[in-house]
């Protein structure tokens, strides 16, 4: 029998991460500095695991209601209308997820017809095209450019739009670039949607990772609350990745179709995580904002050393990667990634990874100890004097 | 500003002026000037490491002891507290509210020298009331440091 041949031609044509042979390597090789990993080196505060630990000792292992624990919902809207001035009501427009993964992947289920358009902004992260895949919907790339701080502009939005468009990703701050997007670029977004019918899809996951500047909303704006979905999670903000948890919230009907495939595909997400995450929600900002200022210390070591190397690098002000431009060393990314790897040993992410728009780029993640940064900026500064 | 650049050395006093003045974005002029104000100001009064002795070949002991003291007329607490501070065996000394007055740090080679310090040394001074000696078995954490940290980043590149 020929397995391979069985399989669902959905999963089949979708795209292998391309990345996942040199991941291998990274994992051979024991004393390669990596700057690859796209999660925080923090671990998750004690008082929010304690709790996590309590509700076990408490014997609390059973399923909660499909959307999540009430009290969990209520925090998460408290959190967000005291962080972002957005509000939701905890029944009906909110759902807990397997992480903010999980909310993206129901979003775009729950609103994409085969041959629906999904508009993405590239470079960003990967999941975005998979799922519209998935869903049967068609991924239209939208290319975000250095020149214009890897923002989208209203004026490519515009360009892309077609009859057949039912939604945008907005991810932003941004995995890979950094970047973010302020209150008036935002609303230069909103002017273009405003007399389409096209949903948002905001993922804002890395909401409390800003520097310099507080996160906008999309759901701020007024008249777009309507159309956006606003998927955030813990994982970042609070150092909580492997806790697996997320959440979306958005116009009711949207949150219960969504409510309707998790129902189905997930039952309830993890109770433990969910009472752990009450606690952030309680009591974590002050954690979030320490660990915000410890990266924007990294952020702005690993910016200057970039630069100094002679790498141009935008300045991001969001999240934690840096992408600077490598196209001096005559080098593609891939290249450029595996010669680092292979001849000192630091490990860095080639842009193409999150769209081909990423070509000439590579990915920093600044998730890392400032010895290790000024560790992997010595080698790389080695590295590119030898090739520039 | 000062805040930040305490923050900072705490948690390495080993950062360059230079690299303290990129994290903060602002002049390394302006980290030196701080940083030279903050020692003349006795803020900051030393750098220096934090050792886990217990991996060295060392021997030693540490106890805490708990003092009640009668205080000194006119000078109350400060100046037991000078008398006993003097002795190099003695690595700190706190004034405590509660049931007694002055927790004392005392290290030695061995816990019969550190007994015999706090017999022959502290217990007869004329005012003190009486001593509580406690040795440390195990030090677990240390100016927020957690002594058995694993080094190794266990964290895998599985997504991006
Ligand atoms: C932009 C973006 N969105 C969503 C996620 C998913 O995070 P999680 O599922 O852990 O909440 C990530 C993780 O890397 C991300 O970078």
């Amino acid at each position: 029998m020929n397995i391979k041949s069985m399989l669902s031609p959905a999963v089949t044509g979708m795209k292998p991460s391309g990345i996942r042979k040199f991941f291998d390597i990274v994992s051979t090789m024991p004393d390669a500095i990596s700057l690859g990993v796209g999660e925080p080196d923090f671990v998750t505060p004690w008082h929010i695991r304690d709790a996590g630990i309590y509700s076990l000792e408490k014997g609390k292992t059973y399923y909660t209601s499909n959307s999540g624990l009430l009290e969990l919902r209520e925090e998460i809207c408290n959190y967000l209308a005291r962080r972002f001035g957005v509000s939701y009501a905890p029944e009906g427009e909110v759902v807990v997820t397997v992480g903010g993964s999980e909310a993206i992947d129901l979003c775009i289920r729950a609103l994409i017809s085969p041959g629906d358009e999904v508009l993405i902004p590239e470079p960003s992260f990967v999941c975005y095209t998979p799922c519209t895949q998935l869903a049967g919907g068609v991924p239209v790339p939208i290319v975000t450019k250095a020149e214009d701080n890897f923002k989208l502009t209203p004026k490519a939005l515009k360009a892309a739009i077609t009859p057949r468009t039912k939604l945008l990703i907005l991810p932003f701050p941004n995995n890979p670039t950094g970047a973010v997007m302020t209150e008036d670029d935002l609303r230069g977004i909103a002017d273009v949607l405003r007399d389409t019918n096209i949903f948002v899809l905001s993922d804002e996951i890395y909401a409390e990772l800003t520097y310099g500047m507080r996160h906008f909303s999309f759901a701020h704006i007024k008249g777009m609350k309507e159309r956006t979905i606003l998927v955030s999670g813990f994982s970042k903000a609070f150092a909580m990745t492997g806790w697996r948890l997320g959440y979306a919230c958005g116009h009711k009907d949207i949150i219960s179709a969504m409510t309707k495939i998790h129902q189905y595909a997930i039952m309830s997400s993890p109770t433990t995580s969910q009472f752990a995450a009450i606690e952030a929600m309680k009591n974590g900002e002050a954690d979030a904002e320490e660990m915000a200022a410890e990266y924007d210390h990294r952020r702005r070591i690993i910016l200057e050393g970039i630069r100094q190397i002679g790498l141009s690098c935008f300045e991001p002000f969001g999240a934690f990667y840096i992408f600077p431009d490598i196209t001096v060393t005559g080098m593609d990314s891939e290249e450029f990634c595996e010669a680092l790897l292979r001849e000192e040993k630091v490990a860095v992410v080639p842009g193409t990874a999150f769209g081909s728009s990423g070509e000439g780029f590579v990915r920093c993640s600044y998730a890392y100890s400032i010895s290790s940064i000024n560790k992997a900026l010595e080698r790389i500064d080695r590295f590119v004097s030898r090739h520039k | 500003m000062e805040e930040k650049i305490l923050r900072l050395l705490e948690q390495d006093c080993c950062y360059t002026h230079a690299q303290i003045a990129t994290m903060l974005g602002i002049s390394v002029e302006e980290v030196d000037a701080q940083i030279a104000s903050l020692f003349e100001k006795g803020i900051i009064l030393k750098y220096i490491a934090l050792i886990d002795w217990e991996k060295t070949d060392r021997e030693f002991v540490t106890a805490h002891i708990e003092l009640r003291v009668t205080p000194q007329r006119g000078e109350g607490f400060d100046k037991v507290a000078e008398r006993i501070y003097q002795y190099p065996e003695v690595k700190s000394v706190y004034l405590m509210s509660g049931g007694y007055d002055l927790g004392v740090t005392i290290e030695g080679r061995t816990l019969k020298e550190v007994a015999l310090f706090v017999a022959e040394k502290l217990a007869p001074m004329e005012f003190v009331l009486s001593t509580k000696t406690h040795f440390v078995l195990k030090k677990y954490k240390q100016n927020g440091i957690i002594f058995d940290t694993p080094k190794e980043d266990e964290r895998r590149m599985i997504s991006l």
